[in-house]
């Protein structure tokens, strides 16, 4: 919490370092920018020095003189194209820069996704991430395109237009150069306001974000209830509010740009008068006017866009305080170093094992289980009891809080988590589809499965015959919420186990959506396929476990009955209850 | 994008004023350059230093006004666009929610919301700077070419050949580049989609430690949008150097051809500077246009993005007006040869569908994983409508009733168990506001949730996290029943929503709707031969057919299919007691 917070507050100055450290790989396309940026800036200041001394050449009747303006003009036809070739590469090099650069951040804030614990996902609403990952990245990619591209020029024709003015007229020069501060001291003040109204706009639009996310993605539950309206309302409620805040933001961060061009025309009447004057006394020609003159204009404009880019970045910089909140957050403990666990027998010891998610509600309190190799382990117990918990510290999706778990005398601590994972076959009651073809979901726990492979394994979990019937069999494009049904999508899932065969299994309600006479045959593929592996099954259906070596009955986070079906059966107790219940008339 | 105008309609004053201040201010920049020439051809060349302080102060108070009428556009065109992007937010979520199951499907999640976030920021960007910029540049460029007129015919025809030139590049790279935000659009639904899939399923990847092929599959995309933008700035790059060589050429030609003009007295030194600023002025204004361009040509590709959202019409239609006579003594519910398909291909889901439910009977719906119950009772409150045949409640075709009618009727349990971000209560009063907190601890009663939601820390005020992460399975389909119960409606459809149901709580679930909800028809679809034999109905689908619709016993005699899902549920002893049981 503590680090989220400092993150927010994270100074303008430090978040555009970060973000310029990301800019390092192109560090390439960086230089050519800047050496692209001042060659055209500077051909865009040469031209008008040209055009000045074309005009100075063209006096009055028959004072015209074509043999000196000819010159001048082929010199001024050869900066001009000079200066837009590498007008062209710079813009080249900003866009690849840029691009380059917003993906790297992109997948930087990805992969923290994949990093963080379990916990992270768990509690923060997903539209509010996923508004990160995409329209965060964009304000920062909008703004680090205008920033590259204008404040660069935009530098560089300041100090040379100065360069200009005062190797043509000093006093002249010093009036631009006093009017200067004026319009930063605004660009400044302004972009000093936007800031705090674009995190507001950032924060509610990941607002909007998540909200949208959970009513559209639940859209039927939604329908069912006739909600329509409701929701309608609280997308109002923050719509409204963003229509608030976005006026100001908008509005602030637009008083720059009329702002500094009023200053420009102060500074364009100041050069006019003093210019004037001067001509009048004699001090320069009407030439080196009119020079002096598309100079004040020249010099302006940058400033102009300046500020314009400092409000872009304004709001670029609150989306990246939320990307970088997000890329900073802890990581799971770093399991580099970790012994890869192999060749696993399947031994299971959970020692003294307490865990809670939340520290004031402790749910499972000094657990202690001995799996042999080979065994099979049902959880039984009602709902809320800590079933599932127990399947997220055997995987180490949460950390335990006290004891410890081992697996073949090896502290599940102490190895690396892919190795541990891998060498569980997990099956869970919430089924989990991405998009892509039938196969590439089969074989999602190993890519190289050949296709004889994957159709033995949907034949083993009973997928075989209706993704056959499917329009393109295999090669079937599905997503979590295309035509197929829930138990179809369970079915995937074991087949997706099935394949990988790993020598530990976790099955948590994995049948619970499969009707009762493929349970049947798949609980076979299962005995089959767990000959010899431990596992650990959350079932329901009784009826599904009665073979298990070990029933633990679970109730309220601890173990109240171990033992198998007949002697718990005859012991009478939690279990036993719970048996008959199946059997009792309604 | 022509057809999101009517977004704007709320904002017709801001629209036109805007551009009439911007007009204002434009019209002012443009007279600048001619004080200029004034001061120079008059104040220098006469000497006359008092005018030269009269025309430096018109040059001040110029500024002055421009800035007023700048910000009074500013503010317009804030207020217009961010509302525009409010409404247009508003419209399309409303949008959303009129369409049937069908359509959403068919946009997906991801999509929508991207459509609804990130393309409808772009259009705000671009209605700002229709505002503001639009018609200054345009203006700027045709005012300056008419001042160019005024100066000096001749000269002025350099203006009319730039124009169409400048024009033309425009338009060249606008339809070049169109394409490729689009495809960009596409490509950020596709960043969303993975980011939702991986936030879905972060157990299923971690479990198979595919952490690295999914960084890989979302870097993937991540290059394929750079690579497409990078391809799509290459293009746009090009706008502004070609029109600055272009108009730079034309200073040129007017330096030299004025040249003439000038050698030959029609025309004084002050006039050639005059015009090479305006030619500066199109050039400046150009700049503007070019960034334009791009933020025009993203935004098209957003407008249409967002235009075939509101372009898909719900397949299932609303009759809000309707007034339907209902028939008391009608089968609550009946199904006629209904035929249902969900793509066009013929192939069905559903085939020749014929049954009836009395009002207060509890039937239940078994079948095969992918047989059709969903499916089935999908139909009833009308989240797809039937392809032929029909379905009715109280004796009324359920294509006659306002959806609210009909939905306030039937309270929906659906097999995903969802709960929604916000209190206890809030999600328990989803049925309708006059829920008092009495109903709802009730309902929680009637689905055996009040034991654990009393040990809430907040009761009903606990903060339920979005999809209810914070509770456990069985917890979660538990108060998604009893937020159906808590609507008392007159039918009750229960998805398979007490799978993660012990036994136990499961049997008491249902003792408690029978004596609690009498009059309630239920609809219970359940892989459980236990669940479904004391039903008063069964329906046993296969394959989407009917296999045979009757009582526990009736069945068991009778449909084999039915005989065998008890066998394998139950040993054959039991099945053969309870047979008997049945016949004594």
């Amino acid at each position: 919490m503590k680090n989220k917070k400092s993150q927010s507050d994270m100074s303008s100055f430090k978040v555009l370092s970060r973000l310029l450290r990301f800019t390092k790989p192109y560090t390439f396309y960086l230089v050519f920018t800047l050496i692209s940026s001042v060659v055209s800036a500077c051909a865009t200041l040469y031209a008008p020095v040209l055009i000045g001394q074309a005009v100075d050449y063209i006096i009055d009747i028959n004072n015209v003189d074509f043999d000196k303006i000819l010159p001048i003009i082929i010199q001024l036809i050869i900066v001009v194209l000079t200066g837009a070739a590498f007008q062209w590469f710079m813009g080249y090099c900003t866009n690849i820069l840029t691009q380059r650069t917003v993906r790297d951040l992109r997948v930087t804030a990805f992969n923290k996704l994949e990093k963080v614990p379990l916990k992270y996902i768990d509690t923060t609403p997903h539209g509010d991430i996923i508004s990160r990952v995409v329209t965060d990245i964009d304000t920062i990619s909008d703004g680090l395109l205008q920033g590259f591209q204008q404040l660069f020029t935009g530098v560089v024709t300041i100090v040379g237009t100065l360069c200009f003015m005062i190797s043509i007229n000093v006093s002249i020069a010093l009036v631009v150069i006093l009017i200067t501060p004026v319009s930063l001291f605004v660009a400044s003040t302004i972009a000093r306001l936007c800031s705090k109204k674009f995190k507001e706009q950032a924060q509610l639009r990941g607002k909007v974000t998540a909200l949208a996310e959970e009513y559209i993605g639940n859209q039927k539950v939604v329908k069912a209830f006739c909600y329509e309206d409701k929701t309608e309302q609280e997308f109002e409620n923050l719509n409204s509010e963003l229509y608030t805040v976005g006026v100001k933001a908008q509005f602030y961060s637009a008083l720059t740009n009329p702002s500094t061009r009023f200053v420009n025309g102060l500074v364009y009447a100041g050069v006019g008068i003093f210019g004037a004057m001067n001509a009048i006394g004699g001090g320069i020609s009407v030439g080196q006017l009119s020079c002096f003159l598309s100079y004040a204009n020249q010099y302006t404009k940058p400033f102009n866009e300046i500020s314009g880019v400092i409000t872009e970045l304004q709001s670029a910089f609150a989306s990246a305080r939320r990307i970088f909140a997000m890329i900073d957050s802890e990581d799971e403990v770093s399991d580099a170093g970790n012994k890869v666990l192999t060749d696993v027998k399947g031994n299971v010891r959970l020692d003294d094992v307490s865990f809670s998610y939340l520290p004031d509600r402790p749910l499972i309190q000094h657990l202690s289980l001995d799996v042999k190799q080979g065994q099979q382990i049902a959880i039984v117990g009602p709902t809320g009891c800590g079933k599932t918990t127990i399947i997220n510290l055997l995987m180490r999706f949460y950390d335990t809080v006290e004891g410890s778990i081992s697996v073949d005398g090896n502290n599940i601590k102490d190895v690396t988590r892919d190795s541990l994972r891998l060498n569980y076959g997990m099956v869970l009651q919430e089924t989990w589809i991405f998009k892509g073809t039938v196969k590439e979901n089969i074989a999602y726990g190993k890519p190289d499965a050949t296709d004889e492979e994957i159709i033995n394994a949907a034949k083993a979990a009973h997928c075989h015959s209706f993704i056959k019937r499917l329009k393109n069999g295999y090669d079937t494009v599905i997503s979590d919420n295309s035509g197929i049904s829930q138990g179809q999508k369970q079915l995937l899932c074991i087949a997706r186990v099935m394949l990988t065969m790993p020598p530990m299994l976790i099955l948590d309600e994995a049948t619970s959506s499969i009707d009762t006479r493929t349970e049947l045959k798949i609980q076979k593929a299962f005995a089959a396929m767990t000959k010899g592996k431990t596992s650990f099954i959350v079932a329901h259906r009784l009826s599904t476990i009665k073979g298990a070596d070990s029933i633990l009955v679970m109730d309220k986070g601890k173990i109240v009955e171990i033992g198998n079906h007949e002697e718990l059966l005859a012991k009478g107790g939690f279990y036993a209850e719970l048996y008959n219940s199946q059997f009792k008339k309604t | 994008m022509f057809k999101l105008v009517r977004f704007l309609k709320k904002y017709k004053i801001q629209v036109i004023l805007g551009p009439v201040f911007k007009l204002t201010e434009a019209v002012f920049e443009l007279i600048v350059p001619l004080v200029m020439a004034q001061i120079i051809d008059v104040g220098i060349a006469n000497g006359d230093s008092k005018y030269v302080w009269k025309m430096g102060a018109v040059l001040v108070i110029l500024g002055v006004c421009g800035l007023c009428f700048a910000l009074i556009c500013q503010y317009m065109a804030s207020k217009a666009s961010q509302g525009f992007g409010t409404e247009l937010r508003r419209e399309l979520f409303h949008h959303i929610n009129k369409l049937s199951h069908k359509e959403l499907d068919e946009l997906g999640t991801p999509s929508l919301i991207t459509r609804l976030t990130s393309d409808i920021n772009q259009l705000q960007v671009a209605v700002a700077m229709l505002i503001r910029l639009v018609v200054r540049a345009p203006f700027l460029v045709i005012g300056a070419t008419i001042m160019s007129f005024t100066i000096d015919i001749k000269l002025s025809l350099i203006f009319v050949i730039v124009i169409p030139l400048v024009a033309l590049v425009l338009w060249l790279v606008t339809t070049k580049t169109i394409p490729f935000y689009k495809t960009i659009q596409k490509k950020l639904d596709k960043t969303s989609l993975i980011t939702r899939e991986n936030l879905v399923g972060a157990r299923a990847v971690r479990a198979f430690s595919k952490q690295e092929h999914e960084q890989r599959r979302f870097a993937e995309n991540a290059d394929d949008i750079e690579k497409t933008a990078v391809r799509a700035g290459k293009i746009s790059a090009l706008l502004s150097p070609i029109n600055a060589v272009i108009l730079n050429l034309a200073i040129v030609a007017i330096i030299w051809f004025g040249g003439f003009s000038v050698n030959a007295g029609e025309l004084t030194q002050g006039e050639v500077i005059a015009l090479v600023n305006y030619m500066n002025q199109i050039l400046l204004a150009l700049v503007v246009v070019a960034n334009l361009v791009v933020i025009f040509t993203k935004s098209a590709a957003s407008a249409a993005r967002v235009n075939e959202v509101f372009d898909t019409k719900p397949s299932v239609t609303d009759n809000p007006e309707n007034v339907v006579n209902t028939d008391k003594s009608a089968p609550a519910v009946e199904f006629k040869n209904v035929y249902f398909s969900y793509h066009d291909n013929g192939e069905y889901a559903l085939e020749d569908i014929s049954f009836a439910v009395q009002p207060g009977e509890t039937i239940c719906i078994i079948g095969g994983t992918g047989s059709g119950k969903s499916t089935l009772i999908n139909l009833i409150p009308r989240f797809y409508d039937a392809t032929s045949g029909s379905i009715s409640v109280k004796g009324v075709d359920v294509k006659e009733y306002p959806f609210k009618l009909l939905r306030k009727m039937i309270g929906v349990v659906p097999q995903k168990a969802v709960l929604f971000s916000g209190t206890l209560r809030d999600n328990m009063k989803w049925g309708g506001e006059n829920i008092t907190d009495e109903d709802i601890n009730q309902a929680l009663k009637v689905a055996q949730a009040d034991d654990f939601a009393e040990k809430l820390p907040d009761g009903l005020d606990s903060m339920i996290l979005q999809g209810g992460k914070n509770l456990s399975g069985g917890q979660k389909q538990r108060l998604t029943i009893a937020r159906a119960i808590a609507l008392n409606p007159e039918i009750l459809i229960l998805d398979d929503s007490a799978s993660a149901l012990d036994f136990a709580t499961d049997s008491r679930l249902r003792t408690a709707i029978k004596e609690n909800c009498k009059d309630m028809t239920v609809f219970i679809i359940s892989q459980r031969a236990n669940t479904v034999k004391n039903a008063d109905k069964i329906v046993v689908l296969s394959d989407g057919k009917i296999e045979g619709v009757g009582t526990h016993r009736e069945l068991l005699k009778s449909c084999e299919e039915y005989c065998e899902i008890c066998l394998s549920q139950f040993s054959s002893e039991e099945l053969e007691k309870e047979i008997n049981d049945d016949e004594e």
